[in-house]
C-alpha cells in the first residue's frame, strides 16, 4: 500500500462577479490530479509559475481547502480536518518553505523553533527535549550556540537548514519541499540538497520535491511528475521523463533548461525553437478543446502521458524508429 | 462600478437601521430626562408626568423607535426640547458653520502639510528633516485645548485682533460683509488647528516618499537619465499623494463632525458644540439626529475613499 | 572578436559603502574591456560585488554613503568624473539597464506607453507622433504581439515575461551602445528566460551594442555570454572565453562552482560543497588570496602573497598562482555536515 494516496485533485478559487457578487466562475488551481506517494521514495513536482504545484503541495499538507478529492493516508482520508487530528497527520508529514527567512518566526529563538512540533505532538521533559533539539542541530551541521539566536541571525543556507530541521524533529514519514533550494547560492543549495539525501538515506523519509529547476529535481527525485495548467501532463522516472519525453510540454521545458555544455549552444538553441514551434503549432494535438490536458494514459509500467491513446502511440512508434 | 456602488449603497441600508436602534436605545439609556432640569424645580409632579406622556417618552421603546422612524421619513426629525425649534432646522444652521470652518481648516492643514512632508523627506536626515519632526512631534503633544485656550487668551482678549465667540458679527449686512465677518471668525481657529494639526499628514508623507525614493522605480527613471528634479515631480511626488488623496475621501465626510474642542473654546456655534450641548440637556432627539448623520457621513465617507482610490490608482478597479 | 571594438574600458574601480562611518569594499580593483557586439558576462554568488559594479557603471550610488575610486572610461569620456547633468546624458542614451524584478522596476501608476516614451524626452527630440511609432515599434522588437494594447496597459496588467520585454524596451529605446542586465531572467520561468535572453541576443545584433550581462546562473552564461568574468569576493578572479571558462576553467573557485552544479551525471552522487562561507562585506580578508579560507588544503606556498590576474595564454586570465596544482581533495563530495 502507498504512503499516501491523492485521487483527483482539486483546488479551485471561486471568481465572485454581478451585482450580488455571486460565484460566476472559478480558477481551477489544480482539476483534477492523482498520485501515489510509497515509503522512501523521492517524487519531483515540477511546473512553472501558476501550474498548481505549490497548491498541490499545500494540500497533501493539508494546508489548502480543497474543493474535492480524497487524499488517503493509513485509510483514513485526511482532507477532512478531524480525520488529520486523530491520525496526528502533522506529526507525520511536514513542510519546509521555500523563503526560509519569512517561514521561520524572527521573535523565536532557534530552540523554540525547532521544539514547536515536538511540543505539539510529543510529551518530552524540558532536558529530553533539549536533547533532541541538540540532536537535530548537530544532524544539520549547526553548533549549540544557535539554540539562543535568532533566524535573521543565520545566513540563507543556515536558515533553511533550521527549516529543515525543524521539519525531521518529530520523524516525519513524509516532507513536502516547496522549491527549497530556490532562493539559495549554488554553493549554499549543493549543501541542503547533500543534507536532504542525508536524511532521507538515515529516515526512510519520502519527499514530494516541488521545484521549477529542472535540474535540481534531475538530482534529486527518481520519480517526477510534470504539471501544466492544473493538470499532471506527465509521469515517468527520470529516465522517462528526461530520455523519452512524450508531452510537447515536458519538451519544452526541458529544451528550455540552459546547458552549461557551451560547445553544443547552437545545437540546443536549433532544438529548443523546434520544440517551440511544435509547441505552438500542435495546441490542440496536445490539449482538449477547452485548452485542458488530456487525462494520463499510462504506456509503461512507469510512465504515463496526457494524451489520447492514439496519439500516444503513434508517438512511441516515432521514437521507436528514430532510436532504429 | 456604478453597480458596485449602489450595492454597497444597499448594503448600507441595513447598516443604518442596525446603528439608528443602536443609537436610539443608548440615547434612551442615559440617566434623566429633558424636562426635570428645565422647568420649576417647585413644578407640580403631576404637570412632570403629563409632559413625558405627551411627548411619548412612557411608551416602550419599540414604538417610540417607529414613531420616530416614521417621522424621519417624514423629514422631521422632531422637535429639540432645549431650543423648541424643528430638530433639521437645528441641524443644518449649525451643520453651514461647520462646514465654513472646517474646509477652512482641512484646506489650510494640507497646504502646511503637504510642502512640509515633502520637503522633509527629500532632505531626509538632514537638518529640515529634523526641524520639521520635531515641529511635529511638538505640536502632536502639546493638548489641542490648551493651544486654543492659549490663542484665544493671546490674539482675543490681549491683542484684541480676532473675534472669540460666535460665527458671525449680529451687526454685519448681508452680501461681501456678512461673509467677511464669517471669515474673520473662523480665521483664528482655522490656522490654529491646521498649525497643530499637522503631524499625521506630514509623517505619513514623509515615510511614503522616502520609500518612493528608495522603490526599484525611482531606480529605473535614474538609470533612464531623468533628472533628479523631474524624478521627485514625475515619479516620487505622485506616487506619495495616492494614498493621501483617498484619505482626503474619508476626511471630506468628517468636515460636518466638527471639532468638539474648536467650537467650545470658541463658542462656535457648529455641530460640535451642538452636540456637546445636548448630551449634557439630555436632548434625545437632536443626540439621535446627530449620531445618525455622523454613522451615514462615515459610512459614505468609506466609499467615497474607496471610489477616489480607485479613480486615481488603475491597480484597484471597483468591479 | 577580431571586428568587434572595445569602447567601454573599466580601470581599477573599487567601490566602497559606507557602514557605521567605515568604508568597507564592496568591489577591489576591477579591470575589464567591454567591446561592440559581445556579451560578457559577469556570475558569482550573492555578494560577490557584481550588481555593485553595474550600479558603479550607472552612477547610481549615492555619493555620501559611497567612495568609488578609478576610471570608468566610456568611449574617451570617464564617468566617474561627471556630475548629475552630465551622468543622465549617458544614462538611457548611451547606456540602457534591465533590472532583476520586472514589477517592481516599473512605475505602477504610468502607462506603458508613458514609461517607454519618458527616455526619449529627455534623450531626442522627438515629437509626440514620433515617439508613439517609436513606442509601437520597440514592443514590436521585443516581442510583444499587440504593441497598440500593450502600449496603454498598466504594469500590473502584464505577465512578468512581458513586463521585463517593457523593461528591456525602455532599455534600449535610444539604441544604447551598452546595455547592463542585472538577473534579468531570475524571476522568470525557464521558458519565459530562454525567449528574454533569445531578445537580447537579436538586439545586441541589431544594435552592435555591448552587452553586461550579470547572473548567477552559470547555465544562462554558458548558453549566451561570449566572455565570462567571474567574481569572488569583489575581485575577478579568472576572465577568458565561455568555452575557456566552461571547456577549462582554472581558478578553484569557478571550478568548485561547476562541480556543485547538479549535473547530467552526478545524480546519485552527493554534490560537491565549497567548504566555509562568503565572507560578509566587514569581514573580507585583505590579505593574500580571498578564496584561500575556502580552500584550506592548498599550501600556503601555493599562493601569492599578493594575488594578481595572470595571461595564460589567449587572453584567459586567472587570479592567483594557486590554480597551478590545484586538486580536490580525496574525500570530495563527502563534506562532513
Amino acid at each position: 500500500m502507498s504512503l499516501v494516496e491523492i485521487k483527483d485533485l482539486k483546488v479551485h478559487y471561486p471568481i465572485r462577479s454581478g451585482f450580488w457578487n455571486r460565484v460566476t466562475d472559478s480558477v481551477k488551481a489544480v482539476d483534477g490530479i492523482s498520485f501515489n506517494i510509497e515509503a522512501g521514495e523521492t517524487y519531483g513536482l515540477v511546473g512553472e509559475s501558476g501550474s498548481g504545484k505549490s497548491t498541490t503541495g499545500k494540500s497533501v499538507v493539508g494546508l489548502e481547502k480543497v474543493t474535492s478529492s480524497s487524499i488517503m493516508y493509513k485509510g483514513k482520508d485526511i482532507t477532512k480536518k478531524a480525520n488529520r487530528k486523530s491520525l496526528d497527520y502533522n506529526h507525520d508529514v511536514q513542510m519546509i518553505f521555500q523563503d526560509s527567512l519569512s517561514s521561520l518566526n524572527p521573535r523565536k529563538r532557534i530552540e523554540d523553533i525547532i521544539a514547536e512540533p515536538l511540543r505539539n505532538f510529543e510529551n518530552l521533559s524540558k532536558d529530553e527535549e533539549k536533547l533532541r533539539v541538540l540532536q537535530l542541530l548537530d544532524i544539520v551541521g549547526l553548533d549549540a550556540d544557535a539554540l539562543y539566536k535568532y533566524p535573521h541571525q543565520f545566513s540563507g543556507g543556515q536558515r533553511q537548514r533550521i527549516g529543515v530541521a525543524r521539519a525531521v524533529a518529530t520523524n516525519p514519514k513524509l516532507i513536502i519541499a516547496d522549491e527549497p533550494v530556490s532562493a539559495l547560492d549554488l554553493s549554499v543549495q549543493a549543501q541542503v540538497l547533500n543534507f536532504m539525501k542525508k536524511i532521507q538515506r538515515e529516515f526512510g523519509i519520502s519527499y514530494l520535491f516541488i521545484s521549477h529547476d529542472l535540474g535540481v529535481v534531475r538530482h534529486m527525485c527518481n520519480n517526477i511528475a510534470i504539471m501544466n495548467r492544473g493538470r499532471l501532463v506527465e509521469i515517468g522516472t527520470r529516465d522517462d521523463i528526461y530520455n523519452h519525453p512524450l508531452h510537447i510540454y515536458t519538451k519544452r521545458l526541458l529544451a528550455a533548461i540552459p546547458e552549461t555544455n557551451v560547445n553544443d549552444r547552437a545545437k540546443h538553441r536549433a532544438n529548443r525553437l523546434a520544440v517551440e514551434e511544435v509547441y505552438r503549432e500542435q495546441q490542440d494535438k496536445y490539449y482538449d478543446d477547452e485548452g485542458k490536458a488530456y487525462p494520463l494514459v499510462q504506456i509503461s509500467p512507469t510512465h504515463s502521458v496526457a494524451l489520447p491513446e492514439d496519439v500516444a502511440k503513434e508517438l512511441i512508434l516515432k521514437e521507436g524508429e528514430v532510436q532504429a | 462600478m456604478w453597480k458596485t456602488i449602489l450595492r454597497r449603497v444597499l448594503i448600507m441600508i441595513p447598516e443604518i437601521i442596525i446603528l439608528s436602534i443602536l443609537v436610539f436605545l443608548l440615547a434612551k439609556a442615559m440617566p434623566g430626562d429633558p424636562f426635570t432640569g428645565s422647568i420649576n424645580p417647585k413644578a407640580d409632579p403631576a404637570q412632570l408626568h403629563h409632559l413625558m406622556k405627551i411627548n411619548g417618552l412612557y411608551d416602550p421603546w419599540y414604538q417610540q423607535y417607529w414613531n420616530w422612524v416614521v417621522h424621519l421619513f417624514h423629514g422631521n426629525l422632531g422637535n429639540s426640547y432645549q431650543y423648541q425649534e424643528p430638530v433639521t432646522r437645528l441641524i443644518s444652521s449649525r451643520a453651514v458653520n461647520t462646514l465654513w470652518l472646517a474646509l477652512f481648516t482641512t484646506i489650510l492643514t494640507y497646504c502646511f502639510a503637504l510642502p512640509m512632508g515633502l520637503y522633509a523627506a527629500k532632505h531626509e536626515g538632514k537638518l529640515p528633516d529634523s526641524i520639521i519632526r520635531v515641529y511635529t512631534y511638538v505640536t502632536y503633544c502639546i493638548p489641542f485645548f490648551v493651544i486654543l485656550v492659549i490663542g484665544v487668551w493671546i490674539f482675543g482678549y490681549v491683542l484684541g485682533w480676532f473675534p472669540t465667540t460666535g460665527s458671525i458679527s449680529s451687526t454685519a449686512n448681508p452680501g461681501i460683509q456678512s461673509i467677511g465677518s464669517r471669515f474673520y471668525h473662523i480665521l483664528l481657529p482655522g490656522v490654529l488647528g491646521a498649525l497643530f494639526g499637522t503631524v499625521n499628514v506630514v509623517q505619513y508623507l514623509r515615510s511614503e516618499v522616502i520609500d518612493a525614493k528608495r522603490s526599484d522605480y525611482v531606480r529605473t527613471a535614474r538609470s533612464k537619465g531623468v533628472p533628479e528634479k523631474d524624478i521627485y515631480k514625475h515619479h516620487i511626488f505622485r506616487n506619495s499623494l495616492l494614498p493621501i488623496a483617498a484619505f482626503a475621501g474619508y476626511s471630506i465626510t468628517g468636515l460636518l463632525n466638527g471639532s468638539l474642542f474648536t467650537e467650545t473654546v470658541f463658542s462656535y456655534p457648529g455641530m460640535g458644540l451642538l452636540f456637546i450641548n445636548s448630551i449634557s440637556y439630555r436632548d434625545y432627539t437632536v443626540i439621535t439626529a446627530l449620531v445618525l448623520i455622523y454613522g451615514i457621513l462615515n459610512l459614505l465617507g468609506t466609499l467615497l475613499s474607496d471610489i477616489i482610490l480607485s479613480i486615481v490608482d488603475p491597480r484597484i478597479r471597483i468591479e | 572578436m577580431g571586428s568587434s571594438t572595445q569602447f567601454l574600458n573599466i580601470k581599477d574601480v573599487s567601490t566602497a559603502f559606507k557602514i557605521n562611518g567605515k568604508y568597507y569594499d564592496a568591489i577591489s580593483h576591477i579591470n575589464l574591456e567591454v567591446h561592440h557586439d559581445e556579451i560578457l558576462a559577469i556570475v558569482g554568488e550573492s555578494g560577490c560585488g557584481k550588481s555593485t559594479l553595474a550600479t558603479t557603471i550607472m552612477g547610481l550610488h549615492d555619493p555620501a554613503e559611497t567612495k568609488i575610486t578609478g576610471e570608468v572610461d566610456f568611449e574617451g569620456t570617464n564617468l566617474l568624473k561627471l556630475d548629475e547633468a552630465g551622468y543622465n546624458k549617458f544614462r538611457g542614451a548611451k547606456i540602457g539597464m534591465i533590472f532583476q524584478d520586472p514589477l517592481s522596476a516599473l512605475n505602477p501608476l504610468k502607462r506603458i506607453e508613458e514609461q517607454i516614451s519618458e527616455v526619449m524626452t529627455y534623450h531626442t527630440n522627438f515629437t509626440a507622433e514620433q515617439k508613439h511609432k517609436r513606442v509601437l515599434e520597440l514592443l514590436d522588437q521585443v516581442g510583444i504581439v499587440n504593441p497598440e494594447r500593450t502600449a496603454r496597459q498598466f504594469p500590473h496588467e502584464l505577465s512578468g515575461g512581458m513586463r521585463q520585454r517593457v523593461i528591456i524596451a525602455i532599455a534600449i529605446a535610444c539604441k544604447p551602445d551598452l546595455i547592463i542586465a542585472d538577473e534579468p531572467t531570475t524571476a522568470l520561468d525557464v521558458t519565459i528566460q530562454a525567449q528574454i535572453l533569445d531578445v537580447l541576443r537579436d538586439i545586441q545584433k541589431e544594435n552592435h551594442a555591448g552587452i553586461i550581462l550579470i547572473t548567477h546562473d552559470l547555465g544562462v552564461v554558458a548558453e549566451t555570454a561570449d566572455r565570462v568574468a567571474v567574481m569572488y569576493a569583489g575581485q575577478i578572479v579568472e576572465e577568458g572565453t565561455a568555452e575557456q571558462i566552461f571547456n577549462t576553467p582554472k581558478h578553484p573557485y569557478t571550478r568548485s562552482l561547476l562541480r556543485s552544479m547538479p549535473q547530467r551525471d552526478n545524480e546519485n552522487d552527493d554534490l560537491y560543497v565549497i567548504q566555509g562561507n562568503i565572507p560578509s562585506l566587514q569581514r573580507m580578508p585583505h590579505d593574500g588570496d580571498r578564496f584561500a579560507p575556502r580552500i584550506p588544503w592548498v599550501k600556503d606556498s601555493e599562493h601569492e602573497a599578493e594575488p594578481t590576474m595572470h595571461d595564460i595564454g589567449d587572453n584567459h586570465k586567472v587570479r592567483c598562482t594557486c590554480y597551478k596544482n590545484f586538486e580536490f581533495p580525496d574525500e570530495t563530495g563527502s563534506v562532513k555536515l
